[in-house]
């Protein structure tokens, strides 16, 4: 493996294709256009195909097409592009399809601005489009972890047949880190057998034709769809729940956040550590599913004093940190949500300050 | 001879057949509907029936089908 | 020996089809099932179906098929051809669906030359959501939305889609047609043949227009409906080839 200094976005963009991505159809937005950029340099050279799309909405459309046509195809895009991938998303939740989608978030509501945000938490993890479903959604906290979480999303993807996104905010993805590169999945590895796609049918050939689609009007039909998710999201939850802990064993206050903030957290936690006040971190890597048992353990700590959620909005994970902790410790909140970023400092005042309420 | 078969069953009576066939030849059922309550084309002159398939080619069912032998 | 005049396809499933007695949405679904058989293409074609009434054309068409969010067709078609480029890829949509909420996708498929053939039908009218006003509504023609009859005042004129597309650099093969007569539909089934014999020979994109009827909506009766479209829809929508890469 070659270690190499590499931006975030042109990282998940090759760790895309070394984990099999072949199909790619995007539309520029701000701030991931390094995306779609190397993916129309790179796709064709190994036989894959980009297109830029007329829109968002038309291009998580044309990720169901081939979706549907047993590709592994992704996409990415910002927040308001992804507020506008929404009408895709639910509908290739809704045919069980598999794909990816990468949202690198910028601040909203609204065309926003251009910053690193993380204010589409709740769209990502609560369904974003309409109707009863899941995206598995994992949100990372280095290029490395993108890297190496982008790598494996389509076996997931195609094993679930459920859509994965990775919720990366915009320093993921506009930073440069050195990252090992993993090798190219083989052909054999990313050859996943799909009986269900539209792959050409003959009559009496032993299977039925492929008939993707999102409709279930006939009785009882939709009912028997969302049995056939919920059972999945079961198995989702048991199979891919991931979190990291730092220091949280003896905390007193412990922190949660994902993302680039959970790095700002470790540095207080750090520093907060040296100047004597036990401060820990829980990390969750997969927000849906979100760690919750695991959280609520950690909480349950006798140590635990006080959580301190921190994120870069204006409070949207701290709510399913609160369901996890269900009032066994106080959960307090410090976040930004017009793109600014607390600083080492502002956490460590904050928990000095929940120290002394202690 | 031209043997021309309607699905009684299949047809919703909308008379477009009626309407194409050169010979007028066709008239939706004045006897009886079949079991969604359709009045279905029928053929009266079998014999003068010249199997131009017209009849066929508009009907928006598909329950027309011509044989000749 | 008796010798077979008129069968039904094997580009159609042995299901009946929802369709409003007299609707034209069979007669077209009966010529695409055709010529895919025809060219020996059922086993390599995938379709893809609107939201209208069209909406389970899924379950009649006898080969893979995708349902598409309203409007979208275009571009799940796209995905699918970039995907099995060796496949007959076709949108079967109608014009609250084209010419309304999916605009922007047919153009654009159109526009980079989308190797799949779009059969768009042209009836005037919102069927399924209630007889609503399309973008195709004839001026002075009621529906449930315009009550009084299209006021181009108030909505402007109803647009004319194959002429639209056929300005269109990518477009290779771009023909209106009727299903108001035994002529016209024999006609319509050859158009359709050659848009998809322009898909795969990759000459660019293609479609069929075809003006078609909605008795349920326009309250006519079938045969009434066929007149109306031969005395109100032709004059406005005429038909004609108005794009053949080949000429």
């Amino acid at each position: 493996m070659v270690r190499q200094l590499i931006k975030g976005c042109e990282a998940i963009a090759e760790a895309a294709i070394r984990g099999g991505c072949r199909y790619f159809f995007g539309y520029p937005i701000t701030p991931q256009n390094d995306i779609p950029e190397y993916m129309s340099a790179r796709l064709p050279e190994i036989g894959g195909v980009f297109l830029q799309a007329e829109s968002e909405v038309a291009a998580s459309n044309m990720v169901y097409g081939a979706a549907g046509a047993g590709a592994r195809v992704m996409t990415s895009s910002s927040s308001p592009g992804i507020s506008l991938k929404q009408e895709g998303i639910s509908t290739i939740a809704g045919a069980e399809l598999p794909c990816v989608i990468v949202n690198v978030m910028r601040g909203g509501p609204g065309i926003g601005g251009i910053q690193a945000s993380q204010g589409d938490y709740f769209q990502a993890t609560k369904g974003g489009g309409h109707g009863d479903y899941r995206l598995i959604v994992f949100g990372p906290a280095s290029i490395q972890e993108t890297v190496d979480i982008m790598y494996n999303a389509f076996d997931i993807s195609d094993k679930y047949r459920t859509p994965v996104m990775i919720l990366a905010d915009g320093l993921i993805g506009q930073m440069m880190e050195p990252v090992e590169m993993p090798e190219f999945k083989s052909d054999e590895e990313i050859k996943v057998e799909k009986d269900w796609a539209a792959l050409g049918w003959e009559e009496g050939c032993g299977k039925s034709r492929a008939v993707i689609n999102s409709l279930y009007i006939a009785d009882g039909e939709l009912e028997a769809l969302h049995e056939r998710l919920q059972a999945r999201y079961r198995v989702i939850e048991q199979n891919e729940t991931r979190f990291e802990t730092y220091l949280a064993e003896d905390a007193e206050i412990l922190l949660t956040a994902y993302g680039t903030i959970s790095r700002v957290c470790r540095s207080a936690v750090d520093e907060l550590r040296a100047e004597g006040i036990k401060a820990g971190l829980f990390r969750p890597i997969s927000l849906w599913p979100f760690p919750s048992a695991a959280m609520a353990e950690a909480a349950k700590a006798e140590s635990v004093k006080h959580l301190l959620a921190v994120e870069i909005s204006a409070g949207q994970m701290v709510e399913d940190v609160r369901l996890a902790v269900n009032g066994a410790k106080p959960v307090d909140f410090l976040g930004h949500p017009g793109s600014q970023i607390a600083t080492v400092e502002e956490i460590k005042e904050r928990v000095r300050a929940l120290v002394k309420e202690a | 001879m031209v043997k021309l078969k309607i699905e009684r069953e299949r047809c919703k009576g909308c008379g477009l057949c009626v309407r194409a066939c050169p010979k007028q030849l066709l008239s939706l059922s004045k006897t009886g509907l079949n079991s969604k309550g359709y009045q279905p084309a029928e053929l009266g002159d079998e014999a003068a029936c010249i199997g131009c398939a017209a009849c066929a080619r508009t009907c928006p069912d598909v329950c027309i089908s011509i044989e000749k032998e | 020996m008796s010798e077979t005049v008129f069968a039904r396809t094997k580009g159609l499933r042995e299901v009946e089809m929802h369709y409003c007695p007299g609707c034209g949405h069979g007669i077209v679904h009966r010529l695409v099932g055709e010529v895919l058989e025809e060219m020996g293409m059922l086993s390599k074609a995938a379709g893809v179906a609107p939201v209208g009434c069209a909406v389970f054309a899924y379950n009649y068409f006898n080969c893979d098929m995708f349902e598409a969010a309203h409007g979208r067709a275009p571009a799940v078609a796209t995905g699918i051809k970039r995907v099995h480029p060796e496949h007959c890829v076709f949108s079967y949509q109608g014009d609250g669906d084209l010419a309304s909420i999916g605009a922007a996708e047919i153009v654009h498929a159109a526009h980079r030359g989308e190797k799949i053939t779009t059969i768009f039908i042209n009836n005037a009218i919102y069927g399924m959501t209630g007889g609503q006003m399309a973008p195709t509504t004839l001026v002075g023609q009621k529906a449930t939305t315009c009550p009084k009859g299209r006021d181009p005042e108030h909505c402007g004129k109803p647009i004319r889609i194959a002429e639209m597309l056929a300005t269109i650099e990518g477009s290779a093969y771009i023909e209106r047609t009727a299903v108001n007569s035994t002529a016209n539909i024999i006609k319509t089934k050859k158009a359709i043949r050659k848009a998809f014999e322009c898909q795969m020979e990759r000459k660019g994109f293609s479609m069929v227009e075809v003006l078609s009827t909605c008795p349920t909506n326009w309250g006519l009766s079938p045969v009434e409906s066929m007149e109306w479209l031969e005395e109100n829809m032709i004059p406005y929508y005429p038909l004609g080839v108005f794009k053949d890469k080949e000429v």
